[in-house]
């Protein structure tokens, strides 16, 4: 929540910070439309913007995870680290009370800690020491070390002077102090606002771990063969696909009969996620490679089919004539009119179908894979290696854009017509 | 038997609501060689129907087509078509667009670039040739849909509105260049047009065409095509009986409209 209130606030103070300072000294064309709202072409990208926004979004992220790339007054208010002390009250049944302090030395956890060594004091309550991680909890025993034991009716009644009862607690300074129902207390240390790194680790922890894998490798494969599974997988799979869909949805666009036996099995095919298809066909065809495969198949085939179906509807009827009267046979028109004229939209489904290939085998790898990114992040999170965890999905992020923008570039590249019919 | 018979053509097709559509009815003509017809009508009048069953792309319930002593069965090389736009392969180059019909043909380039370079020059797109369509303008690219057809050397041509996208001045340049294209090459054209003016320049025969059912109404002969053809079309439109004439159909076609109109009211 606060951090979703600091994210609007730096949108906001950004807003008006660059709108003040960075008044557009360019006289473009569409700097000097009057009417932009309502105007979709005169709405562009700012460029300012989209930096703010990815610096923000770096920074929030340093910021709560007490990064050493965030100069530290930035930083999160952080947990307590350090030696915590409270005093408690005891009472035992003759009635008779006595103070004690308790110091707990709290530790990052994975590193060596040693118990602090302190003045059992006066009194018959002693004085108590004890460990607790960071981030973490610990029940402490005042009573192991006290004259007066349990079997004497020994009972903590009050923390700091505070009165406490089983199920209560007390706010000290280094954190809450709470009674278990059987009177034991338990010491849990400030959090402060920064996040465990077991739930999110600081970036250059993440970039340290892919420095690693990327060296190291993971679970027997380096990181580069688990991506290159993943998209070996897409690309094998989009392109058998490809192979069938394309003349399928052809056929479907030429002739009835196609259209008519294909139809009912394409229009209920397309809204079947391929992530509903995953149970079958490992019962099928089992989680090798082979799986994968056809799922991928399945998954760009009724795409391709219908990409390549619209492709060949969308031709305008006046070329095809016109091809017809310029003495062009069937074949010729199939060649060089309605090919290229379904060019852009099979581009175009290609384009989906490279983004639903790619989704769906990480999704795959998910359930059950022996190499690829997906499997990565699931076997890492099963043992909270969340920063794996965030590596594998940046670099499945990183790697979709790139698909996205190399099926961008061949588009524009080999229909440059598109749109211009 | 040289020239183009349309033979007590009929055309009725059903509708999806169970009525029918008498789109043409008896409608018979013989074109000779050479000759430069234009078609004016209302809309709904069936001229871009007749059209498009003399080109083959649709059967006559009734009657045919026959040229050059055969009866017209499909599309066919002899009988090319100008749209009014759109019909361009915008995959392909100006020059490839143009030699479309001889490449399809299987002709070597050596055989038809003389005449394609040609066709280009006359048309005016010389310095074009190598350009994508979609990078002209609508007149360019209507040039180049007139040079792609008489590149494949048709015996008629038939166009379909090919100036009724363009602008006045675009129009009136393409107006003379269809004219001085037909002198030249003197191929039998049939122009369907929306404009009278353009019907009465370019129509060495003209046919008017009513409505419901489709059928011809009535048929001039007029000087103004090869008056066109040296003269400056807006001196021909100032030739008095180029004005009387325009009045009459003009007056011709407001009856027509006025006459389904009151139709149409007294159908509700």
């Amino acid at each position: 929540m606060i951090v979703f209130l600091i994210y609007i606030a730096i949108f906001v103070v950004s807003f008006f910070v660059v709108k003040f300072v960075a008044r557009k000294a360019v006289t473009d064309y569409t700097s000097l439309k009057t009417v932009t709202f309502g105007d979709e072409s005169a709405v562009t990208p700012n460029r300012i913007a989209s930096v703010v926004s990815v610096l923000t979004i770096f920074l929030l992220w340093g910021a709560f995870t007490g990064s050493k790339l965030v100069p530290p007054f930035l930083h999160a208010p952080g947990p307590f680290f350090g030696d915590a002390s409270f005093t408690y009250t005891a009472e035992a049944d003759d009635g008779t009370q006595d103070d004690a302090t308790v110091t707990v030395r709290v530790f990052e956890v994975g590193t060596d800690v040693e118990v602090p060594v302190v003045e059992p004091g006066e009194g018959w309550a002693k004085n108590d020491a004890d460990t607790v991680g960071a981030w973490r909890s610990g029940l402490i025993r005042v009573d192991d070390n006290d004259e007066k034991g349990r079997d004497e009716g020994h009972r903590v009644i009050a923390v700091n002077g505070e009165p406490i009862e089983p199920g209560g607690s007390v706010q000290t300074d280094f954190g809450r102090v709470g009674m278990s129902p059987k009177g034991t207390l338990n010491f849990e240390p400030s959090k402060g606002w920064q996040m465990e790194p077991i739930w999110l680790p600081a970036p250059e922890a993440v970039w340290d771990r892919f420095l690693e894998i990327a060296s190291d490798g993971f679970r027997g494969s380096t990181l580069w063969e688990h991506l290159g599974y993943s998209l070996m997988r897409v690309i094998v799979g989009f392109f058998f696909g490809a192979l069938v869909g394309i003349p399928l949805g052809y056929a479907m666009g030429l002739s009835d009969w196609f259209r008519g036996w294909f139809d009912p099995i394409v229009e209920f095919m397309r809204p079947v996620p391929p992530l509903a298809l995953i149970p079958l066909v490992i019962i099928w065809a089992g989680i090798g490679e082979v799986g994968k495969i056809i799922l991928l198949f399945l998954a760009a085939l009724w795409i391709m089919a219908i990409a390549a179906r619209s492709g060949v509807s969308g031709v305008r009827i006046s070329k095809v004539h016109a091809a017809y009267s310029l003495g062009a046979s069937k074949p010729q028109i199939m060649r060089y009119v309605i090919m290229p004229n379904s060019l852009p939209e099979i581009f175009t489904g290609a384009r989906v179908a490279m983004g639903v290939c790619w989704g769906t085998v990480v999704a795959a790898e998910l359930v059950a894979a022996e190499k690829g990114a997906g499997m990565m992040i699931m076997v890492a999170s099963k043992f909270q290696n969340t920063d794996i965890v965030i590596m594998g999905i940046i670099l499945i992020g990183i790697i979709g854009f790139g698909i996205d923008m190399l099926m961008r570039w061949a588009e524009r590249v080999l229909v440059p017509w598109k749109g211009k019919g | 038997m040289s020239g183009l018979a349309i033979d007590k053509i009929s055309m009725r097709f059903d509708l999806a609501n169970g009525t029918s559509v008498q789109a043409l009815k008896d409608v018979s003509l013989f074109l000779e060689e050479g000759e430069l017809m234009s078609v004016l009508g209302p809309s709904g009048c069936g001229k871009t129907t007749l059209l498009n069953i003399v080109a083959g792309f649709l059967a006559p319930t009734e009657g045919k087509i026959v040229m050059n002593g055969h009866t017209v069965t499909g599309p066919d090389a002899e009988r090319g078509m100008v749209f009014q736009q759109g019909a361009l392969f915008e995959w392909m180059s100006v020059r490839e667009n143009v030699s479309f019909g001889p490449r399809m043909a299987g002709q070597r380039e050596k055989k038809w670039a003389e005449n394609v370079d040609h066709l280009l020059d006359v048309v005016g797109l010389h310095d074009f040739k190598e350009k994508a369509v979609y990078e002209l303008s609508g007149g360019m690219q209507q040039r180049v849909a007139l040079a792609r057809c008489l590149a494949n050397d048709p015996d008629v041509i038939l166009m379909d509105e090919p100036l009724g996208a363009l602008d006045a001045l675009t129009r009136e340049k393409m107006q003379s260049l269809v004219l001085k294209l037909w002198k030249e090459t003197g191929k039998t054209i049939i122009l369907i047009t929306h404009s009278v003016e353009e019907a009465l320049l370019l129509g060495e025969r003209l046919l008017v065409m009513a409505p419901r059912p489709g059928r011809i109404h009535r048929e001039y002969r007029l000087p103004f095509a090869d008056l066109g053809v040296g003269e400056d079309l807006r001196e021909v439109k100032k030739h008095p009986e180029f004005g009387q004439r325009r009045d009459e159909i003009l007056g011709m076609i407001w009856d027509m409209e006025e006459e389904i109109m009151g139709r149409t009211e007294d159908a509700q």
